[in-house]
């Protein structure tokens, strides 16, 4: 990078809203190595200290650490306003997979996943969305999963969440394209981290964590509207939701 | 998931947990008996391969303090030495001791107490390492150093992770004023000459020689030298502390088992030899450590069987007689291969009882694992035992017990050590249980 674009960047903010997740800590090393000053979020903040500590010594950055429950959603206002100035980016990576079958089971853990990789996420965005439009700048961007693109009985508690929270950043985007804020939404298929460890991945399916901050910030940066992190995804994705609905029910998935 | 070392030989099906934060590290301790810490798998052969399943070390990758007045720097065990030397290197630090590829971890670096270049002059790198914290088999940390802990520290130091799981370490650093090695090349005609060139480069701080394990007659031993030093500001006014540029390819395929033949290893020697022309030259710190890491996967050269690494030590007793030795059987076999490497090493670290070094000779170079490899290396393993040498851990795949005990005196204070440490074994390998540790 040049000395200039540094420069440039130096000025930025990025916050990270679930920072102990693996691709929130490669996010916040991503957008670190260009320069730009970091707001880690987390419910439990004194697990991140270490990360930011890291940061600070990799990249001679500014590093600050915001404690945050996201599902104490009357927080997010507060949490927002106190901080000393609002972010050029705003990442959500925070969310929860959660097991269908107890969620299918148990109300209570299907409400968790909802709340967790929906409504939290969601609101928190839509209140950064109407302080970025004031200011008429800023980059918004939601790590939905492919998973929302299609309902599948192995984790459709899950998936109609991240379909909600992908409609929701597609509207966002659309409210908020004239006003100078843009919105990216990345579905980054099976990723290798902790959400994902133990199951038997494909190979040239996953991503690893680093992988996908670099696609964030690249897509970011060239304001993108939407990404799958590997090309693979697309076809399919686009296969999965094409199969008619009477022949989908019956598949194995 | 499938678990195999850098040479790919052997390979294990093992559950596999990682290192994300201590809570995870407990977690897998009960879960998996037998375990074993493992880094970034660059060992050759089977120490972080474990018995009943693997702890990845790799997301805990964090620098946790800089000391840029006194030089050091604390870090947790799964920073790869390659994202250390992108921060060190701009602010004119380096690490006092690498080895030849900078894709390991810095728990691994212990683990296996590596050594460089430079033991003649500077020891393995255990030496430099100011303390360390473990967890232990019972799930508690315990923090050793020289001074604290001393046997546990000496254990753990060369010890392949059966101690206990690295955590964070506190590393001494060497400061340097530019990021440029000024290497000198010498040839080495036949195999006196080139023990007599590394004699005679004690005093340098680096010093190597490649070796021809094909070539016979006059040009048996014949080598060449690589001698390097930290370029001084003066001698490099332009490299200042600039991070070379990553540029790496990879090699895309397992190679057929035909690829390696005698003529096409004879040809790359022969055409390696001619290159090395003698003189001196400015080049980046990746050329004159980690040349090999230029090319990716680069162990996929020996197709899918996969390969052995043979490294051995001799002690300086041993001299020319027995290099000559080593060197003449692999001349004869028609199998010596491209990587072979020569050094000198400086006296060991005498209270670490399985740290490699000790004050002598050391040779390395590969195999593929077929079985005409298997009992070449047996004749070698004799040469080295009858010369009072040794094998390294980090390489081997597959010595017998009987060697290490002839090799290693202190195996049983390492044991002992070992044993007060974790009494239910926790920690295990397959090369712990192949050796009997």
């Amino acid at each position: 990078m040049s000395d200039t674009k540094r420069a440039a960047m130096a000025t930025q903010t990025a916050m990270i809203v679930g920072a102990t997740s693996d691709i929130g800590r490669a996010l916040a090393r991503a957008y670190a190595a260009e320069g730009q000053s970091i707001v880690l979020c987390a419910r439990r903040p004194e697990t991140v200290e270490r990360d930011a500590e890291d940061l600070r010594l990799r990249h001679g950055t500014t590093v600050s650490v915001v404690g945050l429950d996201l599902l104490d959603t009357p927080a997010h206002a507060r949490v927002l306003d106190a901080l000393p100035v609002l972010p050029d980016t705003v990442v959500m990576v925070a969310g929860l997979l959660g097991e269908q079958p107890r969620a299918a089971a148990e109300i209570v853990h299907a409400a968790e996943i909802m709340r967790s990789n929906y409504e939290a996420p969601a609101l928190f965005l839509g209140e950064v969305a109407n302080r970025m439009e004031r200011r008429g700048s800023g980059t918004i961007i939601g790590i939905s999963s492919v998973a929302g693109d299609r309902g599948r009985a192995t984790n459709y508690v899950y998936g109609s969440a991240k379909a909600g929270f992908t409609a929701f950043l597609s509207g966002l985007r659309n409210r908020l394209a004239r006003q100078g804020v843009h919105v990216l939404t990345v579905k980054p298929g099976f990723v290798a981290t902790r959400m994902t460890e133990g199951m038997d991945l494909p190979k040239a399916l996953t991503a690893q964590p680093e992988e996908v901050a670099a696609a964030v910030v690249k897509a970011a940066a060239r304001q993108r509207d939407a990404i799958y992190v590997r090309r693979v995804w697309w076809p399919i994705m686009t296969v999965i939701r094409l199969i008619p609905e009477q022949i989908f029910k019956r598949m194995k998935l | 998931m499938k678990i195999a070392g850098w040479g790919r030989f052997p390979v294990a099906e093992l559950p596999c947990r990682a290192l994300r934060d201590l809570e995870a590290g407990r977690a897998a301790l009960q879960a998996l008996p037998g375990l074993i810490a493992r880094g970034n798998g660059r060992s050759y052969g089977d120490a972080a391969i474990g018995a009943g399943g693997v702890l990845s070390t790799l997301p805990a990758d964090r620098i946790l303090a800089f000391d840029a007045d006194n030089g050091s720097v604390t870090c947790e065990a799964g920073l790869l030495l390659a994202d250390l030397l992108d921060v060190l290197v701009p602010r004119g630090w380096f690490v006092p001791v690498t080895p030849g590829t900078k894709f390991v971890t810095l728990g691994g670096m212990m683990a296996a107490d590596v050594h460089g270049k430079n033991h003649h002059g500077a020891g393995s790198f255990g030496d430099h390492v100011l303390q360390m914290t473990l967890l232990m088999a019972d799930g508690s940390l315990r923090r050793c150093s020289p001074a604290e802990e001393g046997a546990l520290f000496a254990a753990t130091r060369g010890g392949m992770g059966l101690t206990g799981v690295i955590l964070d370490l506190t590393l001494r650093l060497i400061p340097i004023e530019t990021s440029a090695i000024r290497q000198e090349t010498r040839r080495a005609p036949d195999l006196g000459a080139a023990l007599a060139a590394l004699e005679e480069t004690r005093g340098a701080t680096y010093a190597v020689a490649w070796i021809d394990c094909q070539a016979r007659g006059r040009n048996f031993g014949r080598s060449l030298i690589y001698v390097g030093e930290h370029a001084t500001r003066a001698e490099a006014p332009h490299a200042a502390l600039a991070v070379p540029q990553r540029r790496s390819r990879r090699i895309p395929l397992d190679f057929p088992a035909v690829a390696l033949n005698r003529w096409s290893i004879a040809a790359f020697n022969e055409l390696y030899w001619r290159s090395g022309r003698p003189g001196t030259t400015l080049v980046d710190y990746d050329s004159y450590f980690y040349p090999l890491d230029a090319v990716l996967e680069w162990n996929r050269i020996y197709g899918r069987r996969g390969f052995v690494q043979y490294q051995c030590v001799l002690p300086y007793a041993a001299g020319e007689g027995g290099m000559a030795a080593l060197l003449r059987r692999i001349v004869q076999s028609r199998r010596g291969s491209f990587l072979a490497v020569l050094k000198l090493f400086g006296p060991g670290a005498a209270k670490a009882p399985l740290s490699f070094p000790m004050e002598g000779w050391t040779l390395a170079l590969d195999f593929p694992a077929d079985a005409d490899s298997f009992n070449l290396l047996l004749a070698l393993d004799a040469i080295v035992t009858d010369h009072g040498g040794r094998l390294y851990l980090a390489k081997d795949a597959r010595m017998g017990a009987g060697m290490l005990r002839a090799g290693y005196p202190q195996l049983d204070a390492f044991r002992a050590t070992r044993a007060a440490a974790d009494p239910g074994r926790k920690f295990r390998s397959l090369l712990s249980q192949r050796l009997d540790l």
